[in-house]
């Protein structure tokens, strides 16, 4: 299909109803009751039949976070949020393995459908007994799907093939359950309890998240994806997300979202840690489209995301792709440590802020061991009246001998309401590194626009293409399935902001 | 024997409950106002911390932990003056106004603050300006220069010299600048420190352009080896004003220099340019605010740092462009060079625009010298060390050529050159 055909279907679905995700499957929840004290903390530990340590560790997050204050740097309004009007642990109901997709809750399939799921998968993931040990059908490269419906994994694809390889790739309850020396040693590793307001809230009542260990010298043979979703009103999320590539490894992960649509403001607190050992390779790819409000600014999800990997070995390399359209607000720096000699960090963003949408995010590279190299791209689009900052950090210590930066932040204007900022952050205490920062901000050219609008392209076509243009950069760094997805999010998100 | 205050901002508020009565001005309403609400603004703030995104890299622990006393006035007496590149000139010794030394149209601030009501404080701001609220409330004298619409005030150097060794003072000038539409006014502000001991100087300049005026602010800093340098710019420039400045740290243990610049007019512009030379146990940081306010304004802004030694240098630079402030054109560039391995270097560029019009981008680069060119010079048969100092020199000489007026650049020059020749 031409990319314009479908970036018309695309608008079109988003015209015809005004949020394409914006539905809410209703199931039967096992609630913990609403609020944030010690008693929740133990009961969604004992809910998830966790050892004692991680109790320990959960409580000490807790006491940690009701020390500390919510920042206020970030460049973002929104009201105060009540943390103790929410619930802290839903779950979906807990049924013995159906026998077919017929005994699997209607709802639940609803869901997947909408999301796009392929039937097999679907049959999987409701952990239909049987299902999923034949290959995936047409040839298609395999995504292994471990979904986060409303907190808890619901099941895991291709789990067989996985273990073939050595490679675990569940939920983290079930890897505290499964694996407890790996969780144990790397959990809060990366990100400890004390790291911020938002991650020691998350290291309190996580429920859910991903768990991946890909052993020694192992490729990953497939793309592993989470579907997160946010159901149930006024349910927070608090994923937990931790993916360890053992030396000589290498893991693409990709972390796609849709929320249902509300009114109300959502919270979401998630962490995602990544180790990397020597000679490791992982790719993080995000593509968030969670609900940003509506046209008034009107509900929408808060994203307070902290994501960090830590580069532990020599020459290993951690990349953040992520395209952020959604969310009412944005607050999330993902960050590489790059600790092993030669190791690599790569940043490469796209973030759309419209309608009253506001965005904080960037990434900090912290360059520790000799010859580390960091590349930074950020894109930056505004329109309607969002508000966009590109804040990051580069910081070179005395050890890190001849690292390397490059790092390049631009800025798209869309309309005369809206506002893009950069806060670049370079702290260098090493004589042979080299940081090189550019920035730019500008709206999208006239002629270009003439341009395009000559060879028949409608105004909004023509922002579309420029638009793509502008992000190229970014998107060819996704996965495939993800660039299609990205360039038909990014014509959504810019709906209505021209003509 | 020397009485010190006591240390932290209480010292300098207890001086000013103190000396009160004797300020400069306190019989004069408006004045005693301006002193009161600074004071106040002073009092709520205390100097400022690392909590305030302003103030994240520079860390004001060893202004704080100092006890300084106050300056013994000099109106007298013989002082030896360094060359001027300058016609005229103006002489501060230890922040007192040496009528004797000095040329018209400068005029002691303290002594004419009549004739500078409406104009004193009216772009300083002590709210969220910590030292500028100290300076408003301690301040004794300064320069006083109202230039006429039309005329050219040719060239004018500030002189101020201290010449601490034995007795830590803290001096507080407060200089106040108005261009007339049209007017034209090169200014060289110098500052140099000849004993060895510890000091504090604090000068706020405050510059208001009227319509096309053409000021050229060139900065010199060289005060002493153990002196403190907190120095504040506010200017605004109305439509189709210009305002050309230079800001050089060539001396100092400690200084921080900050501007706050407002084109508040269509067509105005801004030329922000610095350089920061930093050697072993040094501390500089130049720190910009401009402010886009008006429509079809324009800046410019390259800021070099070379550091040397145990020295840490900090650049703050932020874009501010307002709704208003379509067709701003923008650029910002700050180049860090670091000379030793214990050299530290915070850069920190900042774009906040909401215009959508706009042509603004910045840059920074931070490292060594450039291999390639070293090299090349080496290849031709250059030894390394005189093609390293040639290079450095090449670095220093392209931050200055930003200057287009001839005497500053001279003046300029002959800081940096100066600079060189001690640490290389």
């Amino acid at each position: 299909m031409p990319a314009v055909t479908e970036t018309i279907d695309a608008v079109a679905s988003v015209t015809e109803g005004p949020y394409k995700y914006g539905f809410e499957t209703d199931i039967e929840m096992e609630f913990a009751p609403k609020g944030l004290n010690e008693d929740i903390v133990r009961f969604i530990s004992a809910k998830k039949n966790e050892p004692e340590w991680l109790l320990e560790w959960r409580l000490k997050a807790f006491a940690i976070w009701q020390k500390m204050e919510e920042p206020r740097w970030p460049a973002v309004k929104y009201p105060p949020i009540d943390y103790q009007d929410a619930y802290y642990y839903a779950a979906p109901k807990n049924k013995p393995g159906p026998k077919s997709l017929d005994e699997v809750d209607p709802e639940l399939l609803r869901t997947y459908e909408k999301l796009g799921i392929p039937l097999k998968e679907q049959a999987i993931l409701a952990g239909v007994e049987g299902a999923g040990e034949t290959p995936a059908e047409g040839g298609r490269l395999p995504v292994a799907v471990d979904a986060v419906f409303d907190s808890v994994s619901v099941a895991t694809t291709f789990k067989h093939r996985l273990e073939k390889e050595g490679i675990i790739f569940c939920s983290i309850s079930e890897a505290v359950q499964n694996h407890p020396e790996l969780v144990r040693q790397y959990l809060g590793s990366v990100v400890p309890q004390a790291d911020n307001f938002f991650a020691a809230l998350n290291s309190a009542v996580f429920t859910d998240g991903s768990f991946v260990y890909i052993p020694k010298g192992v490729r990953c043979p497939m793309e592993l994806s989470t579907y997160f979703r946010i159901n149930a009103k006024s349910t927070g999320q608090f994923e937990r997300t931790l993916i360890i590539a053992d030396a000589g490894s290498h893991v693409s992960y990709l972390e796609g979202c849709t929320a249902p649509m509300r009114d109300e403001n959502q919270l979401h607190a998630a962490v995602v840690e990544l180790i990397a050992l020597d000679d490791a390779t992982i790719k993080y790819s995000t593509v968030q489209n969670w609900y940003p409000g509506d046209e008034n600014g009107k509900g929408g999800i808060y994203n307070f995301v902290t994501k960090r990997g830590a580069c532990r070995g020599a020459r290993s390399k951690i990349s953040w792709t992520q395209v952020e359209t959604g969310s009412a607000i944005t607050w999330k720096y993902p960050s590489c440590i790059l600790q092993g000699e030669d190791s690599v960090g790569e940043f490469y963003s796209v973030a759309i802020t419209n309608n009253y949408q506001q965005a904080d995010t960037g990434t900090k590279m912290f360059h520790i061991g000799p010859r580390t190299r960091s590349t930074i791209v950020s894109k930056g689009i505004s329109a309607g009246r969002g508000q966009n900052t590109y804040r990051g950090l580069v910081k070179i210590s005395p050890k890190a001998t001849g690292a390397r930066n490059f790092t390049q932040c631009d800025s798209l204007l869309i309309g005369d309401q809206c506002g893009a900022h950069t806060v670049p952050y370079i702290e260098n205490r090493c004589m042979t590194a080299k940081v090189e920062h550019e920035a730019t901000t500008s709206r999208i050219a006239e002629d270009q626009l003439f341009y395009c609008r000559q060879r028949g392209l409608s105004q909004e076509d023509a922002v579309g293409l420029i638009v793509n243009g502008f992000c190229r950069e970014v998107l060819k760094e996704l996965p495939m399935e993800f660039a299609v997805e990205a360039q038909k999010l990014l014509q959504i998100s810019l709906e209505g902001s021209v003509g | 024997m020397i009485t010190l205050f006591e240390p932290g901002p209480e010292g300098f508020l207890r001086r000013y409950e103190g000396l009160n009565a004797r300020l400069p001005g306190n019989r004069t309403p408006w004045v005693a106002a301006l002193r009161e609400k600074a004071a106040a603004a002073f009092r709520a703030q205390g100097f400022p911390t690392r909590k305030i995104e302003a103030w994240h890299f520079t860390d004001l622990g060893m202004m704080a932990r100092s006890a300084f006393t106050e300056a013994l006035t000099p109106v007298d007496g013989s002082v030896e003056l360094p060359a001027s590149h300058a016609s005229r000139r103006a002489v501060f010794v230890d922040g007192r106004f040496r009528e004797d030394l000095s040329e018209t149209p400068v005029q002691s601030l303290g002594a004419n603050l009549s004739a500078a009501e409406g104009l004193l404080g009216s772009v300083a701001r002590v709210d969220d300006v910590p030292l500028a609220a100290l300076n408003t409330m301690l301040f004794e004298d300064g320069a006083l220069i109202d230039l006429p619409a039309g005329e050219d005030g040719g060239t004018i150097e500030l002189l101020s010299i201290i010449e601490a060794n034995d007795r830590p003072i803290a001096v507080h000038p407060r200089h106040v600048i108005r261009l007339g539409k049209g007017a034209t006014l090169v200014l060289i502000e110098r500052a140099i420190g000849r004993g060895e001991g510890r000091y504090l100087h604090n000068p706020v300049v405050e510059i208001v352009l009227e319509e096309g005026a053409h000021l050229t602010h060139a900065r010199i800093q060289q005060e002493g080896k153990d002196g403190i340098f907190l120095s504040t710019v506010f200017a605004k420039a109305a439509a189709g004003a210009t305002y050309d400045s230079f800001l050089l740290h060539a001396g100092a243990k400690f200084s921080r220099s900050e501007a706050h610049v407002s084109l508040d007019g269509p067509k105005a512009m801004a030329h922000l340019n610095g350089a920061q030379l930093l050697s072993d146990g040094q501390f500089g940081d130049c720190t910009t605010f401009l402010d886009h306010a008006a429509p079809d304004c324009a800046s410019r802004q390259t800021v070099k740092t070379v550091l040397a030694g145990k020295s840490r240098g900090v650049f703050q630079g932020k874009i501010h462009v307002h709704q208003v402030a379509q067709r701003t054109d923008g650029y910002q560039m700050n180049q860090a060079l670091l000379l030793s391995d214990q050299a530290e270097i915070n850069s920190k560029p900042q774009l906040e625009i909401y215009a959508d019009d706009v042509k603004c981008s910045h840059g920074a680069t931070v490292g060594e010298l450039d291999e390639n060119q070293l090299f090349y010079l080496q290849t031709r048969g250059i030894p390394q060390a005189t093609a390293r100092s040639m290079l450095i020199e090449a670095f220093l000489e392209e931050a200055v050529e930003s200057v287009e007026e001839e005497t500053a650049r001279a003046a300029l020059a002959e800081a940096v050159a100066g600079w060189w020749e001690k640490v290389a």
